[in-house]
């Protein structure tokens, strides 16, 4: 399970299609609780990323990815672009200079996503936060690094992503515009949360078709 | 002169501010605003904060007031992209977004130190409205 870096431009481009597709689905869960624009925002971010890989040729993975991240920071205009910046530009550094990813490096990307998350908007587990649905899913990666049936922890990595979107349905929002509601954000799922397990299971389901 | 910028969603809460500080202080102080995206939505951008934050900088540095949410992250993003010495010399008040800025502007005109300008922006989060 390796790919080189047309194949990482492949996976991302998976991940822009997925959030275009969603676009509002995304913008409808963050009218329920935020500023209505996640979906908005995060399609005009990922449509200027694959505008950006589409205009040259990379041979540097970690480069790739800090592309994206700098893309997003620049074109997004709410929180998600700071923090899903801040996420694609640490995992870019994380794979600087390499050519090709393994596993190893796709497991080392998700954990410096997940840092880089943490460190721009300073939330944990339990805020209702993009980190309730990364954070399960990494903590899985990266206690199952060893296993030999990849497949299968990539299922289960995402299917922990999936139930951490569900349990942000059970919480209070902490942290955004989100914060303003207190209770009244109970009862829906974080459009933050969400967006995460889209791309990680478009990305997934991408590394899935492409290692046969 | 130590440069504020400010940093809000729409450039009507900045631009708004800017009246009020200006009736007090008049054109004498070094204010700068990045506001909104740059195809006008509502939200912030780095880049354009960043540039905003490197005009304002004449030396003496620069105190940005932001507004909410992305604001802050956005503006910390900048500051991170600059070079030394300005990223040392710009800092970001926690600061309510109008009380801040008119003190932090107030200060500033009185030719304060950047810490000095901060501080008075900061001050300005524990005052109370009725007395």
């Amino acid at each position: 399970m390796s790919t080189d870096a047309a194949g990482l431009v492949k996976i991302l481009e998976a991940v822009a299609d997925k959030i275009n597709e969603n676009r509002e689905f995304l913008t409808e869960l963050d009218s329920a609780i935020g500023d209505a624009d996640h979906g908005i925002n995060m399609s005009k971010g990922f449509s200027a990323v694959l505008e950006k890989l589409h205009s040259q040729e990379f041979g540097d993975c970690g480069a790739i990815l800090k592309t994206v991240g700098m893309t997003l920071v620049s074109t997004v205009g709410g929180a998600s672009g700071p923090l899903y910046g801040t996420a694609f530009m640490r995992a870019g550094q994380a794979v600087a200079g390499k050519s090709s990813l393994n596993f190893d490096d796709f497991i080392a990307i998700m954990d410096q996503a997940l840092e880089g998350i943490k460190y721009r908007g300073k939330a944990q587990r339990g805020e209702k936060t993009i980190i309730d649905s990364l954070e399960p899913a990494v903590e899985i990666l990266k206690n199952e690094k060893d296993s030999t049936d990849r497949k299968s922890v990539m299922n289960k990595a995402l299917n922990a992503a999936k139930e951490g979107v569900e349990y942000t349905r059970s919480i209070i929002a902490k942290k955004g515009r989100a914060s303003y509601l207190g209770e009244r954000s109970i009862g829906h799922q974080d459009p933050g949360a969400t967006s995460c397990y889209l791309m990680l299971q478009a990305a997934i389901q991408k590394i899935k078709e492409m290692s046969g | 002169m130590v440069g504020i910028v400010l940093v809000s969603h729409t450039p009507k809460i900045a631009e708004g501010t800017w009246e009020l500080i200006r009736q007090m202080t008049g054109e004498k102080i070094i204010l700068e605003i990045a506001a909104g995206t740059r195809d006008r939505r509502l939200g912030t951008d780095p880049v354009l904060i960043e540039e905003k934050i490197r005009k304002a900088d004449t030396g003496d540095g620069v105190v940005v007031i932001v507004d909410l949410g992305s604001s802050i992250m956005s503006t910390e993003i900048a500051i991170e992209s600059l070079e030394e010495p300005e990223r040392s010399r710009a800092a970001i008040a926690d600061a309510p977004f109008v009380e801040g800025a008119i003190a932090a502007a107030m200060e500033a005109s009185f030719g304060k130190s950047m810490q000095d300008v901060k501080n008075a922006a900061e001050n300005t989060r524990g005052m109370k409205k009725i007395a």
